[in-house]
């Protein structure tokens, strides 16, 4: 039988083979993993990190959602736990009053550090000192800023910081923590003090990458400063804006540490009784580990919708 | 060594190393307690901290001298803070199981200790020969510890709750000290004059956060002949004419009288801490309370007396009682468990030694003459030594506490699931304290319908 041979057609010249053109060499697993060992052995340091002080946790901790241990015998609940938690008249109050923090966080600690970068961004001089002055409150602990707060500046008495200032100025004085209805503000006022300098240095950042000459051109046009905010400064900074108000949602919403310090709780009648501080009362005073999953468990499915819709619409913008 | 082969040993070590450092922080010792040599290891927690420089000598000198008679025996003693318990801390322990082999608890604990799985039934090994003075410890503390007819805990302390007052407030407001109030309409009129000595001073305090304010919530209403739940544990029993009054009369003296100072929503150290800077003329409390007013805040023990907790129109109905005792954690060999009881017969229930050593206590200033611990029944031996023995080494005036000592109030225990119910409670009294325009109806009704549906879940 005549063997015949097709003769090798010749590449043409000049252009290389594009690499992405090229159809992948296939490579095992174990190949790739012995190639790139130390990169590997980092990586697995990182994810057992991430493993037994992360999704470990959070992954026991659904589990314990739908479980109950008495006399240490674990058995499997379903919903219960949860139906349970969500009957609780505690659990809406809870929700209520972090939603409302969450809006007065959002009026205030989100927009109150934006127009301080702005203004801390026109000064053209001291503007090191002043950045540090703004900055100064988040480097104090906040434990001890808030026992600063409690102590000095809202004691209910005449002697306090801010009912001393209300006095002179001839105002009624307020009971602070101690009233219902300013628990909440007041908790405000306290963590926007706290927090600003980090998003104050943020929105600088971000101001001050938007070039010069879109001012210029906004001048020219005879804008105004309101203007050259709404038409400049607002769309150049959106992507920032969008994140720190994110970020700012899924951190008050998770507000504990002004309950627990400044209201010694859950405040005048509840008013201070915030979702988290719900789960530590479940979970570390009323003996209700499984209890506590579950408020922590709906609390993670909330804020993931949260961040759902975050990546949606920045998905969108870019 | 070449460099992939170099790569490779770097990996492998790196990996090795995380490998043991995540292994050591989850390795449970296989060490039963015991070896070849019959000794006996036993870890002990409520060491009392670095800060308590006496009381941390004396303890170890106690674990020191135990060691020596009993040489077959080693104690390991761990600190859990100046309180020994601290419930986050001790939820996150026994969650964790990370309790010692003989672990501190307080009497409201019981249920939780069960419900983790982390107790043992003692009832097999205490007895006279392992605790000698166990006949002599009121039966009404061992029932406490007691569940299914099996008991889980040694207690080793107990206290009841009187009115507690500052003498000096109360001579400078021209008050009787040797006369304090018997009724909640004299404390009220006693409170209205200490107030008026100005300078931010309560004539009465009260608690209303982190579940103190249920805490006391419960003894007042002890006082007016009432109850926390019903007699099965398993409904609210508050929301009633004397609950009502309860806070009632705060509500009067918050903001009728105005003598409860402008400062509420406070916990278990700031009301103190008023007290040792002698801001608070009268609050309830245990006779311990005045020792942590020394202590830890400053105070002086001559200022501060106690009388019988007052009643509605005459004398209380009743009063709270709660107290402490130690767990065994499940597992433990019977060696272990004997060696246990024998170091809490030793420094925990021996007249004369440990707690008792009013000897050692006296010259160091720890207070001795207190009505406390109450721990043995009324006309037991160890009673009478321990009396004995408290009276002969005295260092605090044990006039102050005669008034409470000589008017005995029934006790009676805490509710079931105590805390939990506490922190629904706390907001019944902080409604009081601080809105004028509280509604008491509707602050019982929530409070209420809260305990109710607790106790329904945890049925």
């Amino acid at each position: 039988m005549a063997i015949t041979t097709v003769p090798e057609t010749p590449r043409k010249p000049g252009r290389p083979p594009s690499p992405y053109s090229a159809r992948p060499q296939r490579t095992s697993l174990g190949r790739k993993v012995r190639d790139n060992l130390t990169g590997h052995a980092f990586l697995i340091g990182a994810v057992l990190c991430f493993v037994v002080f992360s999704w470990y946790p959070m992954i026991r901790g659904i589990v314990m959602s739908f479980q109950r241990t008495r006399r240490g015998e674990t058995t499997w609940v379903g919903w219960d736990n949860y139906s349970r938690i969500i009957a609780d008249p505690s659990f809406w109050t809870a929700w209520q009053n972090t939603f409302y923090f969450t809006v007065l966080a959002l009026a205030l600690g989100y927009v109150v550090p934006f127009f301080v970068a702005i203004l801390l961004n026109e000064f053209r001089h001291a503007k090191g000192y002043l950045r540090i002055l703004v900055y100064l409150p988040v480097m104090l602990p906040p434990a001890s800023a808030l026992f600063l707060f409690k102590f000095y500046a809202y004691d209910p008495s005449e002697a306090g910081l801010f009912n001393a200032i209300l006095k002179a100025l001839h105002l009624p004085t307020s009971q602070w923590m101690q009233s219902p209805e300013m628990t909440m503000p007041a908790m405000v006022v306290a963590s926007t003090w706290m927090n600003m300098g980090g998003a104050v240095l943020i929105y600088l950042a971000s101001l001050q990458n938007i070039p010069g000459e879109l001012y210029e051109a906004a001048e020219l046009d005879g804008a105004g400063i309101w203007r050259r905010i709404v038409h400049v400064t607002i769309p150049q900074t959106r992507l920032i804006l969008a994140l720190l108000a994110m970020l700012q949602i899924v951190a008050t919403m998770q507000l504990f540490i002004e309950p627990l310090i400044l209201a010694n709780g859950a405040g005048a009648e509840d008013s201070a009784t915030s979702v988290a501080y719900l789960i530590y009362q479940h979970g570390f005073f009323q003996n209700d580990l499984n209890g506590a999953a579950a408020l922590g468990v709906i609390m993670l499915v909330v804020l993931a919708g949260f961040s759902a819709v975050y990546v949606r619409l920045t998905a969108k913008q870019d | 060594m070449s460099v992939p082969q170099y790569r490779k040993a770097a990996a492998v070590a790196l990996v090795a190393g995380l490998g043991l450092s995540l292994t050591a922080c989850s390795t449970k010792s296989d060490d039963k307690g015991s070896n070849a040599g019959g000794k006996v290891t036993i870890t002990v927690d409520c060491q009392p901290v670095g800060a308590q420089k006496e009381l941390l000598k004396n303890w170890n000198d106690d674990v020191a001298e135990f060691q020596k008679q009993n040489p077959d025996i080693t104690i390991k003693s761990v600190s859990v803070g100046e309180q020994c318990n601290n419930p986050p801390d001790f939820t996150a322990r026994l969650a964790g199981g990370t309790v010692t082999d003989v672990f501190y608890g307080y009497m409201t604990d019981l249920q939780q200790v069960l419900d983790s799985g982390q107790a043992m039934d003692i009832s097999p090994h205490v007895n006279k020969d392992a605790i000698s003075t166990w006949d002599s410890v009121d039966p009404a503390l061992k029932e406490v510890f007691t569940d299914g007819g099996k008991l889980y805990a040694v207690p080793v302390k107990n206290y009841s709750m009187g009115l507690v007052y500052n003498k000096a407030l109360f001579q400078q407001a021209g008050l009787d000290v040797n006369n304090p109030p018997k009724t909640w309409a004299e404390v009220r009129a006693a409170a209205k004059k200490i107030s008026a000595l100005g300078n931010g001073i309560a004539g009465y305090s009260e608690y209303s956060a982190g579940n103190t304010g249920g805490w006391h919530f419960t003894s007042l209403l002890y006082s007016q002949g009432g109850q926390v739940l019903t007699e099965d544990g398993k409904k609210a029993d508050f929301n009633n004419a004397m609950g009502k009054q309860v806070l009632q009369n705060l509500k009067d003296m918050r903001y009728g009288d105005n003598s409860m100072g402008a400062r509420q929503l406070l916990q278990w150290g700031d009301l103190l801490t008023n007290a040792g800077a002698g801001k608070v003329g009268m609050f309830i409390g245990a006779p311990d309370a005045t020792q942590a007013i020394v202590s830890q805040f400053q105070g002086k023990f001559q200022d501060w007396a106690m009388a019988p907790l007052p009643g509605q129109d005459s004398a209380a109905k009743g009063t709270l009682g709660g107290g402490e005792g130690y767990f065994f954690k499940k597992d433990l060999t019977p060696e272990q468990v004997k060696a246990g009881l024998k170091w809490i017969a030793y420094q925990k229930l021996t007249p004369g030694k440990g707690q008792f050593d009013y000897a050692r206590a006296k010259p160091q200033n720890y207070p001795v003459g207190l009505p406390q611990p109450l721990l043995f029944a009324n006309g037991s031996d160890a009673q009478k030594q321990e009396l004995e023995l408290r009276k002969a080494n005295a260092n605090v005036d044990t006039t102050n506490f005669a008034l409470f000592e000589a008017t005995p109030v029934p006790i009676k225990g805490e509710p079931r699931n105590a805390q939990a119910v506490y922190a629904v409670l706390d907001g019944a009294m902080s409604g009081v304290l601080t809105n004028p325009n509280s509604n008491i109806d509707a602050l019982l009704k929530t409070a209420e319908e809260k305990v109710n549906q607790l106790l329904a879940a945890e049925s």
